[in-house]
């Protein structure tokens, strides 16, 4: 079964190339049939796959595919071939099953667009390239997808091409995440030239044999790919065009902006985890970085208005999540809680998707009370919420970041501090996701449902709810269950973090504090945005700032954005020009001058020959 | 006589075009076209038979043909063909076709006269892939160069006899610099072996003091910088592409700056390898210049055809680095990018040509929310930015990359600083598929969608970069022996594999 992993890819591949020739052309009923039924043949393939490779473990615990060379040129060799282990498998299932589950609403919330079936194509190849990126076993190819996810991200935050403000946030997005694959691309040749393959297990092996660990060159590669890394996931400081990026349709922030793209920065730091162990300082930036993310979004998160930006937010700051567990070598956390938020955020947006269809309001200060119009929408916000904010044993999102929190503490990098920041987080993200379902489900009715949800809608909503709630006990800690399964499965792969620091924080103190922070954070949501409560945004300085994502934008705007459009509007006319046209312009000079002495009068031709004569003879007399 | 036939079924063909066109356009348009055709056909021919020779036989040419011309002075018609010069012939009857076919509508006004000319700066083109006497190769070379500037200066925009004049002195002036470095070479030949020759073997093998190597190389140089174009050299460029009909923009893009580049490779590189050697750090570093400096111009610009001009500048660039960056993976990469840069700015070009045809404008801000109106246009203008800003996948991809990889290893801070060109890169792109397709549409433009002839074209031609992008494997295995022994001489550290 494991030989038809290629169809994983071709599918969608293949369904995004017919519907991109010929989608016009076709009903909206067979647009959905092929743009959800090749990822659901997907998801089949997968889960043939996934049981092939858990029954009987291929050699080495890998399978690798190779179809052909790509590129091979003056002892430079890419493949097109394909790398499945146990944690590419993970994320082959959690992409196929998510991207299905959302293509499956797609199907009805977008049914009434003009661009069915652009959508369609474009989702299409946003999965093509996301298992593309998956199933890399090359660096190059790693990277062609992770281009392709971009250029989808691209184009679907812009689906909406004819408002200018989607545009924008469309280029925006594509140019601040090319900073980082600018580094990345670099981080390749260096990677290349000083290991001579780009085959990441090949490389992975190479590096740890020859290179010394805290090694100049560790140190540089791993920051390279730690720039891409933070471009892709929107950590700080490229973490500025996700909220932007919310232009998009609802479906696609889910998808892209939730559940899949913005992780692939995990997903590639978990894959070269050998790198950024030899690079010891690099491996504390990216907890730093994490950490620093986690709570500056989630401080955001808290004033904002608009209800996808406040999923966005959260977005960036469960990935900080992820970024700090990795960051302490915690990377079967960082993997767990990535399919957890999969699960939960995904929810969020399609859940959101049908309160926004329902009411056409995005401002949470303009809805309220719609908990009973909405019941699907409000249980799933409710189940959602609870899995984002860890309410503790029932919920997907308690295992995995109570597994970060706690490997905070014990692992070898941990240390108080960022036991302390997750906590706090902990409940911030508390606090915002119960400001956001109060704000929206409580208090007095302000917007009137228009639109109800169908059938595709409610089944993807349930299935989604269903695993925000179960999907955490795929990895139980010792107290409740202790049953670790997904990290003994990513333990071949990844290796397991050595628990040094015990005591006097134990992981059941972590546990219990986890809920605290939870409580706490729903207490102060409800004390500070209840029904009770009247409702106006906030206007003092700080939630203003919080609002504006803490004035990055409006620094970028100052230190890049604007310098660089006064170059190109100053350099638009061609400088090296200059001195040719100068050229031109002696010449023509020259000329005019000259033909001044064509005046046709004899007088001043013998002028001429008389002073030329004298001069010549005084030349031959003085100058010897 | 197969390859003669090439250079002669154009120049026949240019004639016959001319004189059918009294009786009827059309049938002057479908003799161009069936020449080209016939020509392409002879080379896929060639291709065929060779694919598996490239590796076995070094050093050897697929077809020669060698005819003593004016043995006074050594002259002969040496012509050859080997995978470089095959890889960029299919690439010039490829893009001919599209000029052709791009011309269709556009050109109404002496139709033969310009199918004339335009089969007629192919055949320049042609003799310059094949020439292997150096005078021959001179004559092909301004053979290029006059009907390109009546192409331009005849059937252009607004400002096309300046910049028909522009193209004309630059590519004389430096082609005489040639010249004189022609002459020169085969006089020192003949005084150091006693032979009066022109021929490319024979030269190569001439000893040279160290100065006058360094002096004759830089006349060749000089010519193939500006027909690269190669910063500072690089200003007639914007005004000949943006002033150009559509396929005076798509030949003079896609074909003319090859032969620059093709310059290059096959005689600077193996004719003077110490300079060469000596000056790669200061040629790499116009590259990335070059790199940088056509990508910040094209974000500022808002002529849609002087957009992609500087693109082209900024493209070149790369093509420069690889070529000099001393290793195989370099020079590879750069052929790759001269196949794959000629197809996708040449479809820019077209692109750009089927909205003046639409719009009759170039202005970018005229533009906007054109998807609205020409879906299936716009998304294939997306599919054309996309590579043109190296999306992987599509070739210009394959061959910066590989240029980058090898560039990587000769000098890490110049290539560090021409992958920033890669940012900027994302810039122009953005700024051409945006603004022009994308946004609200504020002039209320009604337009046509492409029609099956344009479909046919840009079909061919992503497809082309898709194949490039994702299997550019023939590409890399046809070019291989050349460049090896192009780089041999000048680079003899870098072992050259196989």
């Amino acid at each position: 079964m494991l030989q038809l992993l290629w169809l994983v890819v071709a599918v969608p591949f293949a369904s995004a190339a017919l519907l991109a020739l010929f989608g016009s052309r076709l009903s909206r009923r067979v647009v959905a049939i092929v743009g959800v039924g090749s990822i659901g043949l997907s998801a089949f393939v997968t889960l043939l796959i996934c049981a092939t490779f858990l029954t009987s473990v291929p050699p080495n615990h890998a399978y690798v595919q190779h179809l052909w060379t790509w590129m091979s040129s003056g002892g430079f060799q890419a493949e097109i071939a394909f790398y499945l282990d146990s944690v590419s498998l993970l994320m082959l299932l959690v992409v196929t099953f998510v991207s299905f589950l959302i293509h499956f609403y797609s199907a009805e919330y977008m049914q009434d667009d003009d661009g069915y079936a652009r959508f369609f194509a474009y989702m299409n190849l946003f999965v093509a390239s996301m298992i593309t990126l998956v199933l890399a076993k090359n660096m190059l190819l790693l990277y062609l997808g992770w281009e392709g996810v971009g250029l989808c991200s691209f184009l679907l935050i812009g689906f909406w091409y004819n408002e200018p403000q989607n545009v924008r946030a469309a280029s925006k997005a594509f140019i601040v995440t090319r900073f980082g694959d600018t580094a990345f691309a670099v981080g390749l040749f260096l990677l290349f030239t000083r290991l001579g393959t780009l085959d990441i297990q090949e490389a992975m092996h190479r590096a740890a044999v020859e290179w010394s660990p805290g090694s100049g060159i560790a140190v540089a590669a791993a920051a390279l790919l730690l720039a891409g890394a933070v471009g892709k996931s929107a950590q700080l400081p490229l973490q500025t065009w996700l909220p932007d990026a919310m232009a998009g349709p609802t479906p696609t922030s889910a998808l892209i902006h939730a559940a899949t793209m913005v992780t692939a920065g995990v997903y590639l730091i978990a894959r070269t985890h050998v790198l950024f162990t030899l690079a010891p300082h690099v491996q504390f930036l990216v907890a730093l970085i994490g950490m620093a993310t986690m709570l500056l979004a989630a401080f955001s998160a808290v004033a904002q208005r608009d209800l996808k930006r406040v999923l966005a937010y959260s977005t960036i700051s469960q990935i900080g999540y992820m970024f700090l567990a990795l960051g302490l070598g915690a990377w079967s956390a960082a993997m767990f809680h990535l399919m957890t938020h999969a699960f939960f955020k995904a929810l969020l947006f399609l859940a959101a998707g049908v309160v926004i269809h329902a009411v056409h309001e995005q401002d949470l200060y303009r809805m309220g009370g719609l908990r009973s119009e909405l019941r699907l929408a409000f249980w799933s916000f409710l189940i959602g919420g609870s899995a984002l904010a860890g309410l503790p044993l029932i919920t997907a999102g308690f295992f995995s970041k109570d597994l970060i929190l706690w490997q905070s503490w014990a692992g070898p990098n941990g240390n108080a501090w960022f036991w302390t920041a997750g906590m706090a987080g902990a409940m911030l993200t508390s606090l915002y996701t119960f400001r956001m379902i109060l704000l929206v489900f409580y208090g007095p009715t302000q917007a009137h449902v228009k639109a109800h949800s169908g059938f595709a809608v409610r089944v993807s909503l349930i299935v989604l709810c269903f695993l925000s709630l179960v999907g955490g006990y795929v990895d139980t800690p010792p107290h409740f269950g202790g049953v670790p399964a997904l990290s003994n499965f990513l333990n071949g792969v990844l290796p397991a973090l050595e628990e040094v620091h015990i005591g006097p924080i134990t992981e059941i103190i972590t546990a219990l504090c986890a809920s605290t922070a939870f409580a706490l954070g729903l207490g102060f949501a409800y004390l500070l945005f209840g029904p009770q409560r009247a409702r106006v945004p906030a206007t003092n300085f700080v939630e203003k700032l919080w609002l504006a994502g803490w004035g990055f934008d409006w620094l970028y705007d100052k230190l890049l954005v604007r310098p660089f459009q006064w170059l190109t509007r100053k350099s638009a006319r061609e400088l090296a020009d200059v001195p040719i046209n100068g050229l031109a312009l002696v010449t023509v000079f020259g000329y005019q001058t000259l033909r001044r002495m064509q005046t046709g009068r004899v007088r001043w031709y013998a002028t001429g020959l008389a002073m030329g004569t004298v001069v010549i003879l005084a030349i031959a007399f003085f100058v010897r | 006589m197969i390859l003669p036939s090439l250079v002669l079924i154009l120049i026949v063909g240019g004639i016959g075009s001319w004189i059918a066109a009294r009786r009827s356009e059309v049938f002057a348009r479908w003799i161009a076209l069936g020449s080209v055709l016939a020509d392409l056909s002879v080379c896929l021919g060639i291709w065929v038979g060779h694919l598996g020779r490239s590796q076995s036989t070094p050093k050897s040419w697929f077809v020669a043909f060698d005819l003593a011309w004016i043995p006074q002075f050594g002259i002969r018609i040496h012509l050859a063909i080997d995978g470089l010069s095959l890889a960029l012939l299919l690439l010039t009857y490829f893009l001919g076709i599209m000029a052709i076919l791009s011309s269709w509508t556009e050109i109404d006004e002496r139709v033969g006269f310009f199918h004339f000319n335009l089969l007629w700066v192919l055949a320049g083109i042609t003799g310059v892939f094949l020439a292997m006497d150096l005078f021959v190769f001179y004559l092909f070379w301004e053979l290029m160069l006059v009907p390109m500037y009546f192409l331009i200066g005849i059937w252009g925009h607004e400002r096309r006899i300046y910049a028909a004049t522009k193209f004309f002195l630059f590519t004389q002036l430096s082609g005489l610099l040639m010249l004189v470095a022609i002459i020169a070479l085969a006089v020192l030949h003949k005084q150091s072996t006693g032979i009066f020759t022109f021929d490319y073997e024979q030269l190569l093998e001439t000893a040279l003091t160290p100065r006058a190597a360094r002096l004759l190389m830089l006349g060749f140089l000089v010519a193939f910088a500006v027909k690269l174009p190669a910063f500072p050299f690089h200003t007639w460029l914007p005004d000949a592409h943006t002033e150009a009909p559509t396929a005076g923009s798509v030949v003079l893009a896609g074909l003319l700056l090859k032969t620059g580049a093709y310059g290059m490779i096959r005689f600077v590189l193996p004719l003077f390898p110490g300079p060469s050697h000596e000056l790669a750090p200061v040629l790499m570093t116009f590259g990335v210049i070059g790199i940088l400096y056509g990508a910040v111009l094209a974000v500022g610009q808002t002529d849609l055809k002087r957009l992609v001009a500087y693109t082209s500048v900024s493209h070149m660039g790369f093509v420069l680095l690889g070529v000099f960056a001393g290793n195989e993976t370099a020079l590879e990469g750069a052929v790759v990018q001269m196949v794959s840069h000629g197809i996708s700015t040449g479809a820019l070009f077209i692109l750009a040509g089927l909205l003046q045809e639409r719009m009759h404008t170039r202005e970018i801000s005229a533009m906007g929310g054109l998807w609205e109106t020409m879906p299936a246009l716009s998304g294939a203008g997306m599919v054309f930015a996309m590579a043109s800003l190296g999306l992987p996948g599509l070739g210009d991809f394959v061959g910066e990359f590989l240029v980058l990889l090898g560039a990587y290893r000769a000098n890490v801070p110049l290539t560090v600083v021409a992958t920033l060109g890669l940012l900027a890169a994302t810039l122009y792109g953005l700024r051409f598929a945006v603004n022009a397709f994308q946004g609200p549409n504020p002039h209320h433009w009604q337009l046509p969608d492409m029609r099956p002839r344009e479909w046919a074209m840009l079909g061919l031609m992503m497809a082309c970069l898709l194949w490039i992008g994702l299997y550019p494997q023939p590409v890399l295995n046809s070019v291989r022996q050349s460049l090896a022994v192009a780089q041999q001489s000048t680079f003899p550290q870098e072992v050259v594999r196989r």
